[in-house]
């Protein structure tokens, strides 16, 4: 075997540990616990809920149309849904204006515990639909609170973000998602 | 500190009991009248992931999720539906990843035939190592060494002799 051979064969370990360094550190930037939603570009799932502050009224898929919503999953008893409360109260501030809408699924709660919290740190919904055995949860994929899906005008869904909205979050990926579903007629 | 040793071991074997004691009570809520649909009940809900905590099946897993999962697809499978039914009805809300094994097509390929792929690449990479090693076996002996080698091979073939 030649020198420069020698040399080469020596090398191969060390590409291969280059391969693999390049896969795990990759593997660092991902995080296991977003599971991509294989709702996107599907219309939402059909639903019939009583919404939260008016138990006689029932909220349906149709009442999301026509207005890019935000379709927030909370619940009171999930502490990340306190984190985010006051990033979303401001957002639904900012679709005061008719341009976009807040809309809850609150989600495996109890609606005493879940309007003591509207009470208590305000309400960003237009309204919330009340899931408590998880009934319309599952058909949307939900494995956690909070998640939120983005919905434009005709009911499709566009965008699944896992875990607590924060400034940057909307600041960086919904904002301009939302911006970009408004502009489309 | 070696004093509370057995009282270590007791407590794991205390928790392990126990552990598995609830795990089990909470299938038997499941009961079919057909043992064939029960026993593919069981195995799909220990092929499928539960989300939450992502390294245990449905079958296991005591997370509210799970339990909801473990319903729903009771609820299916008494309803009469398939298990290919209930996996479709698992993957178009969760996705691929609530199998445990994950369907062959194009962006699982890597995942399927990479084993198998390594697995060739190293037999040719011994085979060949092998192979130069019997055409020239010692490539870096000295003449002294060889001398000594040779020696030392007569002898063993022959052990009265002496040297």
């Amino acid at each position: 075997m030649s020198k420069s051979r020698k040399t080469l064969t020596y090398l191969i370990p060390l590409a291969l540990f280059a391969v693999l360094v390049g896969f795990l550190s990759y593997g660092l930037t991902t995080d296991p616990r977003k599971v991509p939603s294989p709702l996107i570009g599907k219309s939402i799932p059909e639903f019939a809920l009583p919404a939260l502050m008016e138990p006689t009224r029932q909220v349906t898929q149709e009442d999301l149309k026509g207005r890019v919503s935000l379709v927030n999953v909370w619940a009171s008893w999930c502490p990340s849904c306190r984190a985010e409360h006051k990033a979303l109260m401001e957002i639904a501030q900012q679709g005061r204006d008719g341009s976009f809408q807040v809309i809850g699924l609150n989600w495996k709660d109890e609606r005493d515990l879940a309007l003591e919290m509207l009470r208590l740190f305000g309400n960003p919904y237009a309204f919330s639909a009340f899931d408590p055995d998880n009934d319309v949860g599952l058909d949307f994929g939900v494995y956690g609170a909070p998640e939120t899906f983005i919905v434009d005008r005709d009911g499709i869904i566009r965008y699944k973000h896992i875990g607590p909205v924060d400034e940057e979050v909307w600041q960086q990926t919904l904002s301009p998602l939302v911006e970009e579903l408004k502009a489309k007629s | 500190m070696a004093l509370h040793r057995p009282h270590r071991w007791l407590a794991l074997l205390v928790g392990l009991v126990v552990s598995t004691a609830t795990a089990a009570f909470t299938l038997e809520e499941y009961t079919f009248d057909d043992p064939a649909r029960e026993a593919a009940f069981r195995e799909l809900i220990g092929q499928t992931r539960c989300l939450v905590c992502q390294n245990e099946s449905l079958a296991a897993s005591q997370a509210g999720l799970a339990q909801d999962l473990r319903d729903e697809i009771y609820r299916l499978m008494q309803e009469g539906r398939s298990r290919e039914e209930v996996v479709e009805f698992l993957v178009e809300r969760y996705g691929d990843f609530v199998l445990y094994e994950p369907p062959l097509k194009l962006s699982t390929l890597p995942l399927w035939i990479g084993p198998l792929l390594l697995a060739v690449v190293g037999v040719i990479v011994l085979r060949r190592a092998l192979l130069n090693k019997q055409r020239d076996p010692e490539e870096n002996l000295s003449p002294e060494e060889e001398a000594r080698l040779k020696r030392l091979l007569a002898r063993t073939r022959d052990p009265q002799d002496s040297e």
